[in-house]
């Protein structure tokens, strides 16, 4: 029995204006196997019901520790692996329902772009012909002319160079490769970019680079984004509105304001608070947080967090709570929090 | 002024390879004081590791080789010291823990084990006394149910659980120095939290130093009572805590603050990051001159010329800028 499923979106209930984005209780539980005959042992929730809206030009941004689902979510929703269950809305289609060409052409409005700059980018292939692969797919340009014209002017966009396109992934820094990733996925004029860590594993003085070009090409081409980072003070600098998740679950949903100044749910409290700001004259209470995060595959019974709840109670660990908009457009899923 | 704990003088330690000579660390001058923190900064790649592992003589010779510089452990220079009197070090005095502590925890031997060994190595002791007081150890690191804990191999504990354990294995020599290189890097930030508080308890209580080695500026700022602050292979500023975010002075350290998004200052928060044009120099053909000129907004000829001294600027407030 799946909970029943809520809806937090930016607007107001009596806004009639369609999200451009509508995941509804989604899941995805990944099969453990084990064993000679390699049977399915168990099971990882790595997705356990999520739901949420992202409206067109809004940045959504997901929070959360290593392993809560955060990238599932981001896949699950291109389709690049099959959820187990529940409802992915595009443009007002239903992603989930789609047929192999279908999807193929909804990638064209929805990228995504990744944490690792070296994996992502096949190494064999020279920049030029990484950046010029869709357009070729999609069928964007009809001569190899406005090919080389789109690339050079997709390179420049990003800030690097036309003569760059006849160079190879190694050839790069990692702040570059990201900057590489970004233009493959602009080629095709998304309306969403899924952007999972982008920055994570870039120096923070390129992290910034990254950053504000991800804001610059917002603001030029109208852009929506998906953006999952586990460094809090990223993702509310980038995010109009923020989720945290915790176990496979959301627990929170705010705008990005509202979450860092009143967070509800004891978990972003804790979250936030283990931040550390970089003044040494700042001094702030923090909330320390016992134990590690529980294992997916076993996840706590009721509320997933009671394990390290600071204020559980005892129906905490039998009762689930459910994501319920406990403050105009500010959602959280508590028992004892409003 | 008495004498630093740990005094590292113009160390140049560089690795010979293929393509050249690699100037990890190129003239580096740090020193910690009895009991205190050091925050050892900068970005990938700035020769923060070599650093560390150079005052250990953990540097793999060839290709590695101390090209010049002084390394002085309470006045005596550890360079010249033969692999011998280095373990002593090592064992009694100087303790590092990792990133990645799976990398220095053996696999097939139980933490208890690695513990006790290094427990036996400055106490005589029975083998069960000595699993005892592993066992007393993963306690004071608030490892739960360290009585049966003490028998689990590596791969049992989780991330924050297998820091413990190093932490705990380097605290059992009971060193006077403590190098930490990116302990909480891997780790999520709850547990990054837990494992900062735990390093300052145990701090406390043995009343160490520590070296501590991030690129993470907000765990500086919470941490440390002095910071270097490293670029390709040079400190460019050292400072009290206070200073260094109060008052940066290089270019560099002032990129480095101004480009973190800071989650309390909302009201500031659609501000535009400051970030650092550019990317960190190759430090196989390092420029001439100031190492961070081609990144600097305020380079002018003379910058290329000549690496610019260490200046003094204010008590203790060293800078390596031409400004
Ligand atoms: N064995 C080696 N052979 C050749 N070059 C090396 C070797 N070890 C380190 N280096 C180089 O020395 C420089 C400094 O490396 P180091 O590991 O000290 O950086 P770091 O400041 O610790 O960076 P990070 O933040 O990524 O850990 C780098 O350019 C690195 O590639
Ligand atoms: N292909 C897979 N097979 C089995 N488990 C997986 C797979 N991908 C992810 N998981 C598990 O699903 C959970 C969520 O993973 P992920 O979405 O990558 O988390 P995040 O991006 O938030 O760090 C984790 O427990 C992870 O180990
Ligand atoms: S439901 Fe209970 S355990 Fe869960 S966050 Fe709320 S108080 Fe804590
Ligand atoms: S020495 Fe010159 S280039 Fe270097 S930091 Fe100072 S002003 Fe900039
Ligand atoms: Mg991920
Ligand atoms: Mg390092």
């Amino acid at each position: 029995m799946s909970a029943p499923v809520s809806a937090p979106t930016a607007a107001s209930a009596a806004d009639t204006a369609k999200p451009l984005l509508s995941v509804r209780d989604l899941r995805k539980h990944f099969a453990i196997r084990g064993g000679i005959l390699s049977r399915v042992v168990d099971k990882v929730h790595a997705v356990d019901g999520v739901s949420f809206d992202i409206e067109a030009g809004e940045t959504l941004g997901v929070v959360g520790e290593s392993g809560c689902g955060k990238s599932t979510t981001g896949r699950c929703i291109l389709r690049l692996i099959e959820p187990s269950s529940g409802e992915v809305w595009f443009q007002g289609a239903d992603v989930m329902k789609m047929n192999h060409a279908q999807l193929q052409a909804m990638r064209r409005d929805m990228q995504i772009i990744f944490q690792d700059p070296y994996a992502s980018l096949n190494p064999r292939l020279t920049i030029g012909a990484i950046i010029g692969e869709a357009l070729t797919i999609h069928k964007l340009v009809n001569s190899r002319q406005a090919l080389e014209d789109r690339v050079v002017q997709l390179l420049e966009t990003v800030g690097l160079r036309p003569d760059h396109m006849r160079r190879f992934p190694h050839e790069f820094s990692g702040g570059q490769r990201q900057r590489i990733g970004i233009a493959r996925a602009l080629a095709v004029e998304p309306k969403l970019l899924i952007c999972d860590e982008p920055v994570s594993a870039l120096d923070v003085s390129i992290q910034a680079q990254v950053i504000n070009l991800l804001e610059d090409l917002q603001e030029q081409f109208g852009l929506t984004y998906l953006f999952i980072a586990h460094d809090l003070s990223v993702v509310e600098h980038i995010s109009t509105r923020i989720a945290v998740m915790y176990l496979g679950r959301v627990v929170e949903i705010a705008p990005a304001a509202e979450l860092y100044d009143k967070p509800i749910h004891p978990y972003s409290e804790a979250l936030l608070s283990a931040v550390p700001i970089p003044d040494p004259t700042v001094k702030r209470k923090r909330i320390m947080l016992e134990g590690d995060v529980p294992n997916p595959i076993r996840p706590p019974s009721g509320c997933h967090f009671h394990t390290r709840c600071p204020i559980a109670r005892p129906d905490c660990s039998q009762r689930s709570p459910v994501l319920e908009e406990k403050r105009p457009g500010h959602w959280a899923a508590c028992h004892y929090r409003d | 002024m008495a004498e630093p704990l740990l005094d590292i003088r113009g160390l140049k330690t560089w690795f010979k390879t293929d393509d050249g000579m690699v100037r990890a660390v190129d003239g580096v001058d740090l020193h910690i004081d009895r009991g205190e923190t050091l925050g050892v900064v900068g970005e990938s790649g700035c020769g923060k590791t070599v650093t560390a592992r150079s005052v250990l003589k953990l540097i793999d010779m060839p290709p590695g080789r101390f090209e010049a510089g002084q390394i002085l452990w309470q006045g005596r220079d550890l360079i010249p010291l033969s692999m011998e009197e280095m373990d002593k070090i090592r064992a009694k005095e100087i303790a590092i823990i990792f990133q990645e502590p799976m990398t220095s925890l053996n696999p097939v031997y139980t933490v208890g084990d690695q513990i006790a060994e290094v427990i036996a190595l400055h106490q005589k002791l029975s083998r069960k006394q000595a699993i005892a007081g592993a066992a007393e150890m993963l306690r004071l690191v608030n490892i739960p149910n360290p009585q049966r804990r003490v028998h689990d191999y590596p791969h049992q504990f989780s991330g924050g659980m297998r820091q413990r354990v190093m932490i705990a294995m380097a605290l059992s020599c009971q060193p006077k120095l403590l190098i930490a290189d990116e302990p909480t890097t891997a780790l999520d930030v709850t547990i990054q939290a837990q494992i900062l508080e735990l390093m300052q308890e145990m701090k406390e209580r043995f009343g160490m130093a520590i070296m501590l080695i991030t690129h993470a500026m907000g765990v500086v700022a919470e941490t440390c009572q002095r910071v270097t602050v490293m670029y390709a292979g040079n400190v460019v500023e050292e400072a009290s805590v206070e200073a260094l975010f109060g008052d940066p002075r290089h270019p560099y350290t002032q990129g480095l603050i101004r480009s973190i998004p800071r989650v309390d200052r909302s009201a500031e928060k659609k501000q535009r990051l400051e970030a650092i044009a550019g990317t960190v120099p190759n430090l196989l053909e390092p420029p001439p001159g100031c190492r961070f000129a081609a990144r600097c907004k305020f380079a002018m000829d003379v910058c290329t010329q000549a690496v610019p001294p260490l200046k003094e600027v204010g008590p203790g407030h060293y800078v390596r800028c031409v400004l």
